[in-house]
């Protein structure tokens, strides 16, 4: 019996909000206007802005002119469907991307997560689920302490959110980067699925181990010289993953 | 003894070092040599003869068409090489017969040309009897006969001393000594023996003897021998049992070869039946025989091709029928989801709010939210059992910790324990049991079962057990609850069905659970299964193979627990 004050207690605080009260802009694009205005009504109540695109071939240009700290996708649009959206947006932009999915099926999810995406709710979903979702991703890029990582032949600066391999850069996505600095922080120790969803995206229970398998994949086609036989992020048959020798 | 020793042989007690000493070593390893590659050429031979007389005797089961053959060559065979036998021995006593007459009927007559020619023997005179032997000989062997080719021995015997004349040397002392007793006694007789040629090489012939009556009746004996070379008759019964064994071998084969084509005629369009009857089987509804003639394999044809289209129609029928559903299923479950969430959205908002409401209000809210709950937990088991009806449940097999797995799933479940006052423990091997499974729906199954017994167990322990061999894994959930009667036992997977309709539901499954768990399970190719004793409580045993699409065929804990206690005993 999750009440309003317990949601509240987030493990973490949120961001700053950068203008005003807002502690961020959240673009909604779903077609579905009640369910648009009511994770509206939603989001308000936590503290977020959010700015709403039913059509998806307008998505990318209100996308460009609101600049949101994170997109809610419906992947199911009329017009150019969620994918395209996702993958639009990922030419230009690393902000954090929630779909929301009526199929919870493997096909879809990992498309989604393929298409760029970095976490998915599952409708019906409850508000508290929702807003974890979007608290865990705006909370990403707080963990910066002056320190400087290495991880196989790929040098990370924490607090730039850089990294570096062979003295040219690779852009990650925060979450790629926080996957990576996970890693990297701890390099003897093996992260199963579950810790990584623990800590990365911030699931406490529910895993779903898709979700870092996708991005594991994402990261290492960035960052490992020959993805088929990865040298940086090293998997751990039957436990999970963990950080190549540096 | 002699103080030289022979060279040792290869089988003596150790011999002293010589130069004999490697070549008997050198014998024996030959010998060795080859008696082991006898062994072998007789191991291999036997072999081979197990192996052929085992595929002759699968052919004579698998194909009519061997069995119609076989059968066919044994009788036909047979009557062939009766009727050959009594053939060739008719015309062999025949041909004798005719030989036999014709040589007696020769010797009569030289008989008598003989009794003349020896009236003028001086007995004393040796010179003269040889002489006059010499001329009846030749005059005889001159005169010839209808019997062919022959030789004239004749004998003249006076007490001990007896003379001969031949046409041919080698015939006289080859005559046989039966014959010349019976001659002897005064009888005429003939044998068939084995006399020389003029290259002294054995022939069959045909021997005739007679005795010649001197007018001086006394101490002189004369006897008269016709040899005749069966050689023509030899040519003509081997000409005659070549052609018969050729003509009795093509007989054979022409009977065993209709036979075999006749069968053959019915065989086929049963073998084509058979063969698109197995396609049909197969799923290729389209197959069909083809019609030829209007014989009964053509109404064999006919009505097979019938059948054929009257189950594709039913086939098909059923197969739109129950896509038509699935898919229908699946667009409700997910063309709900997207209200289903505002509502479960619009609830929670005012549930959040109901501080402020007037009671009969706030009661509403709670009322909402929670059976919004449950609703969505039917959509969920609904929407999952569609797919799987639909066959597109996906396995994603993974290398996962079961151990851990387990211990995540109890953790998850301590809080429901602790409400029904139920302790849970978790049994499990030290290492860790590494299994390639879809970890979600493992997970799934693990949920389902612990919370059933939670549910159902009667505030009694819920024990969770965790083994693995070397090919599988098996968790068995064992409650000491209410327990199943096998009636019930049989129906637990079953969708929608509750052991007891009026208990209270607290767990709010959908009734679907244990469908899906059974799915799941199947889905990796393993088993679910249940176990129950009313008053004893159940266990329920999941058993998974360690390698995706490994096949079980045991699993590595006993499904009935080994202690089960009476019922109505104490926990």
């Amino acid at each position: 019996m999750l009440g309003p004050d317990q949601r509240r207690m987030g493990p973490v605080p949120p961001t700053a909000p950068q203008n005003g009260p807002s502690r961020g802009r959240v673009l909604v694009v779903d077609d579905d206007a009640a369910l648009a205005e009511m994770l509206g009504i939603v989001l308000r109540r936590e503290g977020y802005e959010p700015a709403f695109v039913s059509d998806g071939n307008r998505a990318l240009g209100v996308f460009q002119q609101t600049r949101p700290d994170l997109v809610l996708l419906d992947l199911m649009l009329p017009g150019r469907n969620g994918l395209q959206i996702c993958q639009d947006i990922r030419t230009q932009s690393t902000v954090p991307i929630v779909m929301l999915t009526a199929k919870g099926d493997t096909i879809d999810v990992v498309q989604g997560l393929e298409a760029g995406a970095d976490d998915y709710v599952t409708k019906p979903f409850k508000p508290v689920e929702l807003v974890a979702r979007v608290r865990a991703q705006l909370r990403r890029g707080e963990t910066g302490q002056a320190e400087s990582l290495a991880i196989g032949d790929v040098q990370i600066d924490v607090p730039a959110h850089q990294v570096i391999r062979d003295g040219v850069p690779v852009a990650l996505t925060p979450l790629e980067f926080d996957l990576l600095v996970a890693l990297a922080r701890k390099p003897r120790q093996v992260f199963t699925r579950e810790l990584l969803l623990e800590q990365v995206w911030g699931y406490r229970h529910a895993a779903d181990t898709r979700l870092v398998n996708v991005h594991v994949q994402r990261l290492r086609a960035k960052i490992e010289k020959d993805p088929e036989r990865p040298e940086v992020v090293l998997t751990v048959r039957g436990v999970g993953y963990k950080a190549g020798p540096p | 003894m002699t103080a030289t020793r022979t060279p040792p042989v290869a089988t003596g007690a150790p011999p002293p070092p010589g130069p004999g000493r490697p070549r008997a070593d050198e014998l024996a390893r030959i010998r060795r040599g080859l008696r082991r590659r006898a062994g072998l050429a007789r191991r291999r031979a036997r072999w081979l003869a197990r192996r052929s007389a085992s595929r002759a005797l699968h052919a004579w089961r698998s194909s009519l068409q061997v069995r119609v053959g076989a059968i066919t060559m044994v009788v036909a065979g047979s009557v062939v090489v009766i009727v050959s036998l009594v053939l060739f021995s008719q015309i062999r006593d025949q041909l004798l017969s005719v030989k036999r007459q014709a040589a007696i009927d020769q010797a009569q007559a030289g008989v008598l040309y003989a009794q003349g020619e020896i009236a003028g023997i001086a007995p004393g005179d040796a010179a003269s009897v040889r002489a006059t032997l010499d001329r009846t000989v030749t005059a005889l062997q001159r005169s010839g006969g209808a019997a062919g080719d022959f030789d004239v021995v004749m004998t003249y015997r006076t007490g001990d001393r007896e003379v001969s004349g031949t046409s041919r040397a080698f015939v006289y002392p080859a005559l046989p000594a039966d014959l010349r007793a019976d001659v002897d006694a005064g009888n005429q007789s003939y044998r068939y023996d084995e006399i020389p040629d003029d290259a002294g090489e054995p022939r069959a012939s045909l021997v005739v003897g007679a005795p010649v009556q001197g007018d001086t009746a006394g101490t002189e004996q004369i006897e008269l021998y016709y040899v005749f070379p069966l050689t023509q008759e030899a040519e003509s019964l081997a000409l005659i049992r070549s052609t018969v064994v050729i003509s009795g071998f093509a007989l054979t084969m022409f009977v065993v070869g209709i036979g075999v084509l006749v069968t053959r005629l019915v065989v086929d369009p049963v073998r084509r039946a058979a063969g698109t009857a197995q396609r049909l089987a197969e799923g290729q509804l389209e197959e069909r025989m083809t019609v030829r003639g209007e014989d009964d394999l053509a109404r064999l044809a006919t009505s097979f091709n019938a059948m054929a289209d009257s189950l594709q129609r039913q086939i098909t029928q059923l197969e739109g029928l129950s896509q038509l559903q699935q898919r229908f299923t699946s667009d409700v479950s997910h063309e709900l989801r997207t209200p289903l969430t505002t509502v479960q959205m619009a609830a929670d908002v005012l549930h959040g709010a109901r501080g402020d409401f007037p009671p009969h209000v706030a009661r509403s809210a709670e009322l909402l939210r929670a059976e919004l709950d449950r609703f969505e937990g039917l959509l969920t088991d609904l929407l999952e059992i569609s797919r799987y009806d639909a066959g597109a449940a996906v396995l994603e097999a993974e290398s996962t910790n079961l151990g851990a797995l387990v211990a995540r799933v109890a953790a998850g479940m301590y809080s429901l324990a602790e409400r029904h006052g139920c302790e849970l423990t978790v049994d499990r091997a030290e290492e860790d049991v590494i299994a390639e499974v879809d970890a979600r729906r493992v997970e799934r199954i693990l949920r389902n079962l612990v919370g059933n017994a939670i549910e159902h167990g009667a505030g009694r322990p819920v024990e969770i057990t965790l083994a693995a061999n070397r090919t599988a894994a098996a968790v068995t959930v064992r409650d000491h609850g209410v327990g199943l009667t096998p009636a019930d036992a049989q129906h637990v997977f079953d969708r929608f069905w509750r052991a007891d309709p009026s208990r209270v539901r607290s767990v709010g499954g959908s009734g679907l659970g244990l469908s899906i768990s059974l799915e799941d399970a199947r889905l990796h190719g393993g088993w679910l299964q249940v176990w129950g004793q009313p008053g004893s409580g159940a266990q329920f045993r999941l058993t998974l193979p360690l390698v995706a699409g490994g096949e079980l065929t045991s699993a590595p804990l006993a499904l009935r627990p080994t202690v089960v206690r009476r019922a109505g005993e104490p926990a």
